[in-house]
């Protein structure tokens, strides 16, 4: 991770505006590059987005439970029972990169 | 000409009665998308060789006399968000562009089995995040009832497809509003069923939790007979429910012992297109005269619908599309020095503005110091919506909303302000969040001629009380038989 979990500042919660600063590491935890521009223009419009969000915060959720799923099913079991899987040739089938036995992605360790 | 806009009900007796080949109505659908498909742009690919080869093999089984299913030789519109064997499913995005999924979602194993034709797949918003199809990344789709006008979203191509005459039924997901929100923008039935009533394997995933896939029609009988066919228990999702499956295309015009309808003041003033409230408040008026009660209620917590939907959606979204990283499948950049610059190129390139929003509101959201504030809060808001509708169930039996706040606007109206959009789904959002079922059906037209719909929501589980309401409706009214002119296509 190239920045700490505390990396995003707090003050924009108050002046309820993301710089382009803080939307660059946001979309370095989501993995995606920007550019300067895109920074600008994404920092206005999730600004916005998120002030209109805010208005939850007129809401008292005090001992209000979070409902995560509309189903709230509890755990969903089936038998240990090994059934086939994708063939490999299936699962390779989409890859970007591979040889016919692995995906292939570029050197992660140094010096490996 | 004469078999494109029948209803799937009319067509199935014509080819069960030997009037009509499979064959003979796929080349009908196939001439007519060839003369219109030009202007509306509904399909992003048709399937002519596939769909014959089955068409073919349907009209030798009949033949033969061997059984057949309940679709069988009826031409289906796929949403290209759900997996066909030896189709592409794009999601309409570059990160798909060239995606061969390995095997057929469960609706789309349903389809065959139910010997239906799949024609082709449609457009719609990117990974269905829009409501205007608009964000797609290969092209515009355009609503049959209007020039330059928007078919709306995300499943804009399969409501479009049904409505101009291409395909008798569709197949849509509706995450916030996807299904009904087109159906009413194109003057369609459009169904989004209880969550876990049909199986999403295979349906790419958006947000996990709101997902539904359901059916486009041109008649509630037509949409309760796709409805049966999709739904059902499957183990490859968990979420799909273990539920017996009534025979709704078979009980409509059984009486509903009770028909009390919950409105929302709210829901017809400031903020609406004063053609929807008029038009919605007749089909009020109507109920009225056909024996309906109509109550106020009032659901409290559903005006922060949107504002909650739009933490929950990205989040899980976030989630979900963390998966494209340009390894296992998908694009993947050119160039790059590392494996996490590989990601973020990857990424980068592949998604549109939308899906980046979207991404990115969800990983704030969810990241350490602000998770409480918004994606827990949020749920607990999730909450009070779902009790808002408990309660209002034990006083009235289904509720009746506008579909959407709009008629359909023009293509680039909307697509310049982000929120702008998201208002869109202000009367369907609470239905995804609380897993209700909901139909949107047409109800009358704008001054400038373009469809309205109606929206009506039941209790969990209550899709025949929903399908004989609507089927009331349409029973006493014509809006369902209107076609768009030639001339407008």
């Amino acid at each position: 991770m190239p920045y700490p979990k505390s990396c995003l500042t707090r003050k924009h919660v108050h002046l309820m505006i993301l710089s382009p600063h803080d939307v660059q590491k946001v979309a370095t935890l989501s993995r995606l590059k920007l550019t300067p521009e895109e920074q600008i223009r994404f920092a206005d419009q999730l600004g916005h987005i998120l002030k209109y969000v805010h208005q939850l915060d007129e809401i008292d959720t005090k001992n209000v439970e979070p409902m995560a799923h509309a189903g709230e099913l509890l755990n969903v079991f089936r038998e240990d029972v090994p059934v086939p899987s994708l063939d490999r040739k299936d699962a390779l089938a989409n890859a970007p990169k591979s040889n016919g036995q692995y995906f292939l992605v570029p050197q992660i360790l140094e010096g490996a | 000409m004469s078999h494109v806009h029948q209803t799937a009900g009319h067509l199935l007796q014509e080819l069960s009665s030997g009037q009509l080949t499979a064959v003979e109505l796929l080349q009908t659908h196939l001439q007519y998308i060839d003369q219109v498909e030009g202007q509306v742009q509904a399909f992003l690919q048709v399937d002519r060789e596939g769909a014959l080869r089955d068409a073919v093999e349907v009209d030798r089984k009949r033949a033969a006399g061997e059984p057949l299913g309940r679709l069988a030789g009826l031409p289906v519109a796929v949403k290209d968000n759900l997996c066909v064997r030896g189709w592409k499913t794009t999601c309409a995005s570059r990160m798909l562009e060239n995606f061969a999924p390995p095997y057929d979602a469960h609706v789309v194993q349903q389809l065959r089995q139910a010997d239906a034709i799949l024609l082709g797949r449609t457009n719609l918003d990117e990974f269905a995040m829009g409501s205007s199809c608009e964000n797609s990344a290969f092209q515009k789709t355009r609503n049959p009832w209007g020039e330059n006008t928007t078919p709306g979203g995300s499943s804009g191509g399969s409501a479009a497809a049904v409505s101009a005459g291409m395909a008798p039924l569709a197949l849509g997901s509706d995450t916030g509003g996807s299904i009904r929100q087109p159906a009413a923008f194109c003057g369609v039935v459009g169904m989004k069923p209880t969550y876990g009533r049909v199986s999403r394997y295979g349906l790419v995933a958006f947000a996990s939790s709101l997902d539904q896939v359901g059916p486009f029609a041109r008649s509630v009988q037509d949409a309760a007979l796709l409805l049966e066919v999709l739904s059902g228990h499957d183990p490859r999702d968990s979420t799909s429910v273990n539920a017996s499956i009534p025979e709704w295309s078979r009980s409509l015009d059984q009486p509903l012992s009770t028909l009390r309808i919950g409105i929302v003041p709210e829901h017809f003033g400031p903020g609406v297109d004063p053609d929807v409230a008029q038009t919605v408040t007749r089909a009020i008026e109507l109920y009225r005269m056909l024996g309906a009660t109509v109550s106020e209620i009032s659901l409290p917590h559903t005006k922060y619908g949107v504002a909650a939907y739009y933490i929950i959606a990205p989040s899980e979204a976030s989630s979900n599309l963390a998966r494209y990283d340009g390894v296992h499948y998908g694009h993947r950049a050119e160039e790059f020095s590392n494996m996490v610059e590989m990601y973020e190129s990857s990424r980068a390139e592949g998604f549109g503005d939308e899906v980046k929003r979207r991404i990115m509101i969800g990983t704030y959201a969810l990241s350490s110091g602000y998770y409480d504030a918004y994606y827990l809060k949020a749920l607990k808001v999730r909450r009070l919506i779902a009790n808002d509708f408990q309660q209002a169930f034990q006083q009235v039996d289904l509720i009746l909303t506008p579909t959407s706040p709009t008629p359909a606007y023009p293509l680039g109206g909307q697509s310049a302000d982000p929120l702008k959009m998201y208002l869109d789904d202000m009367y369907t959002v609470s239905a995804n969040l609380a897993g209700l079922p909901a139909i949107s059906i047409p109800c009358g037209f704008s001054n400038q001629g373009l469809p309205i719909g109606l929206q009506l929501l039941g209790p969990a589980f209550e899709e025949e009380r929903i399908l004989k309401a609507a089927h009331i409706y349409e029973q006493a009214t014509d809006w369902h038989t209107r076609r768009p002119a030639p001339a407008a296509l």
